[in-house]
């Protein structure tokens, strides 16, 4: 048999990253560290995302995230693949969240902001830019707007136009936060989305639809803005 | 015969219509609208690009310090199992 030449020993930081979850939960039941640290990797900061959606500093936020390994790793053996590895984490995590929320004496769960939220009288797009009515074709746009996808996906996916993003999501209001980070960032289901907030499926999706409306705004604003610049 | 949407109704229903939860007489009115108005297939566009920058944001890692707690955490939980 050929020797093999040192330099091509397997690179355990290489094989990690190819794993899939599966392979990672497997691994981690062996008390492989590395695995630990890719996973840790791959979703921690949105963990602490989602976490900080609940509770009010992001010390208080870091601390539900070390729980939620503790309570993930409590648990790793009876994980039995039903859900995907993202779902269960993130239920141990919204629960352990939910349950030091309650403990920081948070006013108001989800539920009941919620009820303020739908409530509320909002309009997706400004009335000015329809024609008014009394007008002919009243309720019609008085001009169209402009194509995001005739930019440039270097333009529409810049680290300038993330910065716009991010800032419009988190001066929204505490559930429309909540949704659009579990559904749009986060990539979770209504149906999951629901049971982590407590929200029936149509509340979901109307605070959804303010979430994005409003961040859509957000966008063409700062898109209209480069352009002209 | 229903009436027809307005472009100031449809905005309101992107959200439906993407998650495909517009009833079918009301999904029915909205695609006929988009077949003549051009505006508001621009404006169901960018909500669709809008959910795709969302999307594509990505979380900063968590701070060292964090990191290697957890990493303790992992050990103590490691080397206490018999």
């Amino acid at each position: 048999m050929l020797a093999m030449p040192e330099i091509e020993a397997p690179l355990p930081e290489e094989s990690v990253a190819s794993r899939d979850d599966a392979a990672l939960v497997a691994a981690l039941r062996t008390g492989d560290e590395a695995a630990f640290t890719e996973l840790v990797g791959r979703y921690g900061g949105l963990m602490l995302r989602v976490a900080r959606l609940y509770v009010p500093t992001r010390a208080v936020a870091e601390e539900v995230v070390q729980e939620t390994w503790l309570g993930v790793l409590r648990g790793i053996g009876r994980f039995e693949g039903r859900s995907s590895l993202k779902t269960w984490l993130f239920r141990i995590l919204t629960n352990t969240a939910q349950t030091r929320a309650a403990r920081e004496g948070r006013s108001l769960p989800f539920s009941a902001l919620a009820q303020r939220e739908v409530g509320a009288d909002e309009v997706s797009v400004d009335p000015d830019r329809f024609i008014p009515q009394g007008e002919r074709w009243a309720g019609y746009w008085a001009s169209s707007p402009r194509r995001f996808d005739d930019l440039p996906e270097s333009r529409l996916m810049s680290a300038e136009t993330f910065a716009a993003a991010k800032q419009a999501i988190d001066g929204l209001p505490a559930v429309q936060r909540a949704v659009i980070t579990m559904r749009d960032i986060a990539g979770f289901d209504s149906e999951d989305v629901c049971d982590a907030l407590g929200l029936s499926a149509g509340n979901q999706r109307v605070l959804l639809h303010r979430a994005r409306s409003k961040v859509r705004v957000a966008l063409e604003r700062h898109l209209d803005e480069e352009g002209a610049a | 015969m229903a009436s027809e949407l307005s472009c100031r109704e449809l905005v309101e229903l992107v959200t439906e219509y993407v998650e495909g939860t517009l009833p079918g007489d009301e999904l029915e009115r909205f695609e006929q609208h988009l077949v003549y108005c051009g505006p508001c297939a621009t404006h169901v566009e960018q909500m669709r690009e809008t959910i795709r920058v969302t999307g594509s944001l990505r979380e900063a890692d968590l701070d060292a310090a964090v990191a290697d707690g957890l990493l303790e955490a992992f050990r103590g939980w490691r080397d206490g199992r018999s």
